[in-house]
């Protein structure tokens, strides 16, 4: 067994517009490393390492985050529609205002002091996955004139395998910043169609009356090259 | 049709660092070791937002033993990582003992994987070494030294790290 090749999926790693890639992406060649044991297992984290309130970024200090309460829930599936059971998935993200509470943010949006913006899961059996949260905030960067990245939260995925690991951003429908955002241009550019898988959708029936809107995102992970058929 | 890779972004920092995650053993372990390294770029800069995660066997070249086998470390100011791990067994299948490497970065739109290799170790008849240009794979050696292995990852640049397709 090994996974299928994704690499039509993915951003190039040499990516101009995006000016942080200049001096950061490699220039030799990548080399071929054949799936192994290495690379068809993976860690199991999880047990121990989330508390109660991991999943709930609205109740992680004695008062509630300024902004819009959300959900944001979904299913970590391989590419043939097999669930990923047990797996972990960390989240990141700025707040309301679109500031992080890092100490190298400091463009003038306030810190709330009743938002951390990290989030961990472990999905269930079935792959499912739920987070509450407030929606985070667009915000300025310098990377071009006028920069502004869409609202985005940050996941991490592990999988199965260390060859499905899986670091990237979830977007909100129709973000009016896209169309200048390197980072979802990177995708966009190659495949308008993949940079969509990027985005959730808006979940009406999953909203929480009087209480929360709701999104919903499917993750897809690298799936088993499909069985060689016998001829 | 998987779901695109995106840069963790500068501020990995407040999300993806475990307090014990360079911890792939607890502290009094016997026989652990420490590898450690900068990350740097094309310039030779330190890279200051990246997180290495490792990924390997147990000393008995064993995946299904419950050992954690999982590093994860953010570079700090200065570009430096550590982890701190029991050295890998080999697998059996003709592959010396190896750790999987993946660095994430702001300016990285995906992962680079890459793998360490011990230089203490006997390495001949590696499958994967072998397949790497010989002028290129020490890039993938960790050196014995007085502050345990020392494995730096150049991004880009004379000596650039040997990176893997996955």
């Amino acid at each position: 067994m090994t996974f299928r090749d994704d690499s039509a999926s993915h951003p190039p790693l040499d990516y101009p517009a995006y000016k942080s890639t200049a001096l950061r992406h490699p220039k030799e060649p990548l080399v071929l490393l054949p799936q192994r044991l290495t690379e068809l297992t993976g860690p199991v984290l999880g047990d121990g390492r989330l508390g109660p309130l991991d999943h709930d970024l609205t109740r992680q200090h004695e008062g509630e985050p300024i902004g819009q309460r959300i959900i944001v829930h979904g299913h970590v599936r391989e590419d043939d529609g097999r669930p990923v059971p047990d797996t972990l998935v960390e989240i990141w993200q700025a707040n309301a205002g679109g500031r992080y509470r890092h100490r190298w943010d400091n463009w003038p949006s306030p810190v709330d002091p009743n938002f951390s913006g990290v989030g961990r899961c472990l999905t269930d059996k079935d792959g499912y996955f739920r987070f509450v949260t407030i929606k985070p905030g667009i915000y300025p960067w310098g990377n071009h004139p006028n920069a502004w990245r869409p609202a985005h939260i940050h996941f991490s995925l592990f999988g199965r395998a260390f060859t499905q690991r899986l670091v990237t951003q979830m977007y909100f429908p129709d973000d009016p910043l896209f169309f200048q955002d390197p980072m979802w241009n990177s995708v966009h550019d190659r495949d308008p169609k993949a940079a969509q898988r990027m985005v959730c959708a808006f979940d009406y029936g999953a909203t929480e009356e009087q209480w929360a809107l709701a999104f919903r995102w499917d993750i897809v992970l690298r799936g088993e090259d499909a069985t060689p058929m016998e001829t | 049709m998987t779901t695109p890779s995106q840069t963790v972004g500068p501020y990995l920092g407040i999300g993806l660092p475990w307090p014990d995650g360079p911890d792939v053993v607890p502290e009094g372990t016997p026989g652990r070791i420490r590898i450690h390294g900068r990350v740097l770029d094309g310039a030779g800069q330190p890279v200051p937002d990246a997180l290495v995660e490792t990924w390997q066997a147990d000393p008995e070249g064993r995946f299904d033993s419950g050992f954690r086998g999982f590093g994860r470390c953010p570079t700090d100011d200065a570009g430096e990582w550590e982890i701190f791990t029991l050295k890998p067994g080999a697998l059996g299948d003709g592959q010396a003992p190896h750790i999987d490497v993946s660095v994430f970065a702001r300016g990285l739109l995906n992962r680079c994987v890459t793998r360490i290799y011990f230089a203490d170790a006997d390495n001949a008849g590696d499958p994967v070494l072998e397949s790497v240009p010989a002028e290129r794979r020490a890039t993938l050696l960790a050196e014995p030294g007085p502050d345990g292995y020392r494995f730096d990852v150049r991004l880009q640049g004379e000596g650039e790290t040997v990176f893997f397709k996955l």
